[in-house]
């Protein structure tokens, strides 16, 4: 598969990057490389196998739905760019 | 006191513990080796104060007959696991300034043990890489020279390249690392030390910057096999705050160095030796299984069918996973915020901003492989290729009891080899993404020098949760190499 300039726009706008027009044929060359090599596994018969999403041979654990951590609000927004009256703040999304 | 820091970490606990110098000493003669060594990159924050203050209570706690198996011994921290209050980078610009609340199980575990901590050091972006080129912090330098072409700067290999290059300078004396493809493994051959990625759940990765999650492992990188079997005894067990760590004790590794080895069945994976391998790395491969041999263990040759699909597999795996890990970095809650006009501009410009070039690839070709109408034929394809991956090391293991290959298909390359194309690159990780993808213990150790005078490593590969045994070959291994080289200058 090869991926043209209009398909790693797409990609990029799903993945939230922004990229310069100029850059999407470097990337298109790029990314196209990259798939045309992962598609060898084509070859591969997968028949009646199950995808593994994990190693871990492990069922999950429950644990008691109780409150085990909490009021940290300065501590959690001691990281933001952005925080103003404990909140994070992000551009304005409602006119 | 510079010879303190040529010490292994076993020879210093022991020496310490018979009060021949103090934990303020040994942390003082690597505060001094670190500065002097600047010019390689390897650490991108130092904590020298942190560690002093550390040493000083490290010293009243023997004195309280409290220490603790790492007690006073000087490490450094892949700057991939969160430090409370010392910042963390990833080596990434999108995690400027970010400074943890909080302290990653692993690290705050050898903390608990007695450690000192010297600082944070360099790696790949995002821990994506093989020669920690792509740090937004610098390049590392690998101290060993080619006698060839001694004026030539070799990568230390990636990503945990600050931490090998720094255990391999004597400027710690072990380090984390973290491997998701041979991260440890590869970087640890190139730096001629030891380095164990162990069996995927042994360790917690509560607290480490995620790559990709069903593969990420930490593990601890040093001289040699016993330090290794120390540190990795303080940094395994279970976490509750990890859900994919294993419920198990977690044994006396150092205890399983006992010297024997005889009767034991050793692979080796034809599948191993693909044409143009060169003739360096198969003769130390062949030197290896001699070693072996002499020392009572039986080579049995093995099959591995589905060994050239684990690259490819895994180069959908894990941007995969990387791309929906690093969805996190949003320019909102930490780190870099470059502003826009609405929510998606401030988005897109903080991580065009944050992120590398190498990065950015691997977040695109994931979000590609997941994305609607290509799940299948991508990401799941390579889900199912991963279990025959898997089952082909199940198989093995019902022969064999541990498997010798070579880390790396090359010695340490040259700063400006291998970066034309992205997966030239990712070729350097052909023998130990495998084991990644099985989730399976690997440790690589120096096992000899090439032509130029640069180190090439073995690696070793056991079954689920026996370390021990991995341990155990490496020892017999290590005693039989003799490796004593060091890079100039130590």
């Amino acid at each position: 598969m090869s991926l043209d300039k209009a398909a790693v726009r797409a990609i990029a706008e799903l993945a939230r990057i922004e990229v310069a027009d100029e850059e999407l044929d470097h990337l298109a060359g790029e990314l196209s490389g990259i798939l045309h090599f992962v598609e060898q596994l084509a070859e591969v018969d997968t028949t009646g196998i199950a995808p593994m999403s994990s190693v871990a041979d492990l069922t999950l654990p429950m644990r008691k739905d109780e409150v085990t951590d909490g009021g940290q609000v300065a501590a959690v927004l001691a990281n933001a760019p952005a925080a103003d009256d404990g909140f994070f703040t992000v551009p304005k999304v409602v006119e | 006191m510079t010879e303190l820091t040529k010490l292994t970490i076993a020879q210093a606990r022991d020496q310490m513990a018979k009060g021949a110098f103090t934990a303020s000493e040994l942390t003082e003669a690597h505060i001094r080796a670190m500065e002097a060594k600047r010019d390689l990159n390897a650490y991108i924050t130092e904590t020298a104060d942190l560690a002093r203050e550390q040493a000083k209570a490290s010293d009243l706690r023997r004195q309280a007959g409290k220490a603790g198996a790492l007690e006073g011994i000087p490490l450094g921290i892949k700057d991939l696991f969160c430090t409370k209050g010392v910042q963390t980078t990833a080596a990434s610009r999108i995690l400027q300034g970010f400074k943890p609340p909080y302290e990653s199980t692993v690290s705050g575990k050898l903390l608990d043990a007695g450690a000192v901590t010297l600082g944070k050091l360099n790696l790949d972006e995002f821990a994506m890489g093989s020669s920690n080129m792509t740090s937004a912090y610098g390049k590392v330098t690998n101290p060993w020279k080619s006698k060839s072409e001694p004026a030539k700067q070799l990568v230390p290999g990636g990503s945990s390249g600050g931490s090998a290059a720094a255990v391999a300078a004597r400027i710690a004396m072990g380090a984390t690392g973290t491997d998701t493809g041979g991260s440890i493994r590869q970087p640890a051959a190139f730096c001629g030390i030891t380095g164990i990625k162990p069996t995927y759940g042994r360790c917690s990765r509560w607290g480490i910057v995620a790559f990709a999650s069903s593969l990420d492992q930490a593990g601890p990188m040093a001289r040699d096999v016993r330090d290794c079997a120390i540190m990795l005894g303080a940094m395994a067990g279970h976490d509750p705050k990890d859900s994919t760590s294993a419920p198990m004790p977690v044994p006396n590794f150092e205890a399983a160095l006992t010297g024997d080895i005889r009767g034991l069945k050793v692979g080796i994976p034809k599948e191993y030796r693909p044409d143009g391998l060169s003739d360096e790395i198969q003769a130390v491969w062949e030197q290896g299984i001699q070693w072996l041999k002499e020392a009572g263990a039986t080579p049995v040759e093995i099959s591995l069918p589905h060994t050239k699909y684990a690259l490819p597999t895994y180069y959908i795996v894990a941007p995969a996973e990387a791309s929906s890990n690093l969805a996190r970095y949003d320019g909102l809650r930490f780190g870099l915020r470059v502003e826009g006009k609405t929510l998606d501009d401030m988005y897109k410009k903080t991580r065009a901003a944050g992120f590398g070039a190498e990065v950015r690839r691997r977040i695109m070709i994931g979000t590609y492989v997941l994305s609607a109408g290509y799940y299948d034929a991508y990401y799941s394809k390579a889900q199912k290729v991963r279990r025959l991956i898997a089952e082909d090391f199940t198989k093995a293991f019902q022969q064999v009891d541990v498997i010798l290959t070579p880390t790396a298909p090359s010695a340490a390359f040259g700063m400006d080899e291998n970066t034309d194309d992205p997966v030239t690159m990712w070729l350097n990780d052909v023998f130990t993404i495998p084991t990644s993808l099985a989730g399976l213990p690997g440790l690589s150790l120096p096992a000899g020098l090439n032509a130029s005078g640069l180190p090439l490593g073995l690696q070793l590969i056991g079954r689920p949760f026996d370390e021990e045994t991995v341990f155990k070959v490496a020892g017999v291994m290590e005693s039989a190499a003799q490796f004593t080289a060091v890079p100039e200058g130590v």
